[in-house]
């Protein structure tokens, strides 16, 4: 009887912190005023991103405005639209937002400019990269799936890529066939992530990896193959004038160092940021490079030159309407 | 096997007019019952924290995916001598609970420092390697106490039940995150919060509920680390050591085998994490059933046995893509197969090895044996997940998978030859 009377009084105190801490986790969410107003995504002169800066884990699209120089102003307009990568490109949008519930695992959102959902692609795993074509017509994202528990290992990647002119969505690209070193490869282990299109929406690069290598591909989406063009490249981004890639280039067991490869030269320059980013870059405009850093956004001159600033504080997944 | 459960409590005169949900823990002593419950509700708090761990690293600490797998795999020494040193402190204070306890406990602390830890790659290994110590120093006592609390020949039930509990509390707990998260708005920290609750309640219920076992003080006897590895002088337990840690090695890890899956089978994403519930639900139904089974037929026979679902459950999930039409019947059926086959080779393995090896150790060194066992499996298991790994990188799913259960039939072989075919029902005392 005593025993049961300690368990009760137990459980009581224990499921009071529970609901208090709870409810003012939940409440705390509210205190985070925002101004909530509509995003135009067809409007230029602003930064796109994910605002990291909210209280209690919500990550959602915000933006802000930018001057021809690439200084950001100081006030941010939040969509409330809930995002952990986002991009985009003219007037098309995607969002990847994680699912919860008993089947948990990823959406990705199609999104029109006014941020209305379109269309929904159930995924699974987490949210790794996003990215859309200039035009707005190809999509692309990325998601990873770990072991779930611990002591489990394992590491696999899904990318995908949409089409919005025909809506024909490829959940995994994995299967397409693959050229390496003028070879015709064949491998269960390949695992894509990281896609950037050129401007004729049929080109893209991204990265393979195979039998612990990694290599920068190019794809023909109309042909439906790919080959490595380099190896040790990773989440490429091409430049608006099609000329470089900023990529991530593997520099230690989890640290990468980014860089810009010239594709007339295929000379690679490091840039001046010297932290390990880990992250698919994306062009400021063609001279300056922006990625995330930590948990804010920086960017860096392409050409290896000055020094990184900070762009926008709190932030991630950058995209600039011009 | 329901049928000869009834039979059995009737010959024990046992209440002939049993509702039929006492079945499950009929003749199960309490104290099992009692560590049952606190296994189930610890399975809660920590399922819960591991389901919204990658996503809480990668997304709202900015950990790359790679960082996170390190973090995840480190620390495995620490452990170890861990769970050696308190099996060796449980047997000579003779206070398994309350080493079991301190594990529990530590555990539930550690929950706590997670969000205290903020994104300092530091402060988060030291919590988990702290929390893996806690679940280090917690099962061997754990596993001990069951073994002292049940009369031998009902070990393998008794364990049943205790996994059984435990996988229940493994299913709620990515449940309980889920709603945690919904309820809050996405607030990470609560989950931690109501997470270390739960594991303090499991503590509590141990507290209270869970009797040490006090066997009467023999002779003076040495009991040390040295004492503890001089076990592996046993014979039979030597060679129980052996053949676990051999099959451990060739055992791959349900991860890798899910995506194997998952690639082969054209899987929906959408679906990718019911396949370790379907896992986890064909070992939470068959872990008694077979647990009893053990106790008639043999214990090493039905972890042999288990060995032989999982050489299946290999060899279906690496046959080579053949008219495999998504959502066709036959698609998941053979889906489902390997699922259950994979559910079956718990319930065959994990509480029977402990149920099998338990009665080859003296008592006052019974925690010290088993928690060298476990060392050795988990040791083992480490390094075929780096090796299968490899194999993976280097052949690709389907033939590293292919070659692995060749290995594994080879293994069992020598098993078969190691491993005694009837536990000696006599309990080896003092």
């Amino acid at each position: 009887m005593k025993r049961a009377l300690g368990l009760l009084l137990g459980l009581l105190v224990l499921v009071g912190v529970a609901v208090g801490y709870s409810t003012f986790a939940a409440g705390r969410e509210d205190d985070a005023q925002v101004r909530r107003r509509p995003l135009d995504l067809a409007a230029g002169g602003q930064l796109v991103f994910v605002d990291t800066a909210r209280k209690g884990g919500h990550r959602t699209v915000a933006a802000t405005a930018m001057d021809p120089a690439g200084a950001t102003g100081p006030a941010r307009t939040d969509s409330g639209l809930r995002c952990e990568r986002f991009a985009v490109g003219a007037a098309t949008g995607v969002c990847l937002q994680t699912r919860g519930g008993p089947l948990p695992g990823t959406d990705a959102l199609i999104v029109d400019p006014a941020m209305n959902v379109r269309r929904r692609i159930e995924l699974a795993g987490t949210p790794s990269r996003a990215r859309v074509s200039a035009s707005g017509r190809m999509v692309s994202w990325t998601v990873f799936v770990t072991g779930e528990s611990y002591n489990k290992t394992g590491f696999s990647t899904w990318t995908g890529i949409l089409d919005t002119r025909t809506d024909y969505t490829l959940i995994n690209i994995e299967a397409i066939p693959l050229t390496i070193d003028g070879k015709r490869y064949r491998s269960a282990d390949v695992n894509y992530w990281g896609v950037t299109f050129a401007a004729d929406d049929n080109r893209f690069y991204a990265t393979v990896s195979t039998k612990g290598r990694t290599y920068l591909v190019e794809g023909d989406y109309a042909n439906w193959e790919a080959h490595t063009v380099r190896e040790n490249l990773e989440c490429p981004s091409l430049s608006p004038d099609g000329t470089r890639i900023a990529f991530k280039k593997r520099s230690g067991a989890t640290t990468w160092r980014l860089h810009v490869l010239d594709l007339a030269t295929m000379r690679e320059t490091a840039l001046a940021e010297r932290e390990s980013i880990d992250d698919q870059a994306a062009w400021l405009d063609d001279h300056t490079v922006m990625y995330g850093r930590g948990r804010d956004v920086y960017a860096t001159p392409a050409d290896g030159s000055g020094t990184p600033r900070l762009l926008v504080a709190k932030a991630s997944s950058p995209t600039v309407l011009r | 096997m329901y049928i000869a459960a009834t039979r059995r409590a009737d010959q024990a005169g046992g209440i002939a007019s049993a509702k039929a949900p006492r079945r499950f823990a009929r003749n199960v002593p309490a104290n099992v019952l009692a560590l049952g419950a606190v296994s189930l509700v610890t399975d809660i708090s920590s399922e819960m924290v591991t389901a919204v761990l990658p996503t809480y690293f990668v997304l709202t600490l900015g950990l790359s995916p790679l960082q996170y797998g390190l973090l995840d795999g480190t620390y495995f020494g620490i452990t170890a001598f861990v769970r050696l040193l308190g099996g060796q402190v449980a047997d000579r204070t003779r206070r398994r609970k309350l080493v079991a306890g301190t594990g529990y406990g530590l555990s539930a602390v550690c929950k706590l420092g997670l969000p205290l830890a903020g994104s300092s790659i530091t402060g988060l290994g030291l919590v988990l390697a702290a929390d893996r110590t806690g679940k280090g120093l917690r099962t061997a006592p754990r596993d001990a106490l069951i073994t002292l609390s049940t009369p031998a020949p009902d070990l393998g039930r008794a364990f049943g039940v205790h996994r059984a509990m435990d996988t229940v509390g493994a299913f709620l707990g990515p449940l309980a995150a889920f709603a945690v998260l919904w309820a809050t708005h996405d607030a990470y920290d609560a989950v931690f919060v109501v997470s270390f609750c739960v594991a303090s309640f499991a503590v509590l219920l141990m507290a209270l509920y869970v009797r040490d076992h006090h066997e009467p003080v023999g002779p003076r006897r040495e009991s040390s680390l040295r004492a503890a590895f001089a076990l592996l002088r046993l014979r039979p337990f030597r060679r129980t050591c052996m053949a676990a840690t051999m099959l451990g090695l060739l055992t791959v890890g349900d991860t890798f085998v899910y995506l194997v899956l998952q690639h082969g089978f054209d899987i929906p994403l959408r679906y990718f994490p019911l396949l370790p519930l379907g896992t986890a639900g064909a070992y939470l139904l068959l872990a008694v059933p077979l647990g009893r089974l053990a106790d008639r037929v043999g214990r090493f026979r039905v972890f042999l046995g288990g060995h032989l679902a999982l050489l299946a459950a290999y060899a279906v999930a690496a046959a080579p893509d053949g008219d495999r039409t998504p959502g066709s019947l036959l698609l998941w059926t053979v889906l489902s197969a390997v699922l259950v086959l994979q559910g079956l080779f718990y319930a065959a393995t994990d509480g029977v090895l402990m149920a099998a090896a338990g009665p080859l150790l003296p008592v006052h060194l019974r925690t010290s044996g088993l928690a060298l066992l476990q060392t050795g499996q988990a040791g083992a298991r480490l390094f075929s997940s780096v090796l299968f790994g490899a194999a993976w990188t280097l052949w690709g799913a389907g033939p590293a998978l292919l070659v692995m259960g060749v290995g594994l039939a080879g293994a069992l072989v020598v098993a078969r030859w190691l491993l005694p075919s009837r536990s000696p029902l006599p309990e080896v005392t003092g």
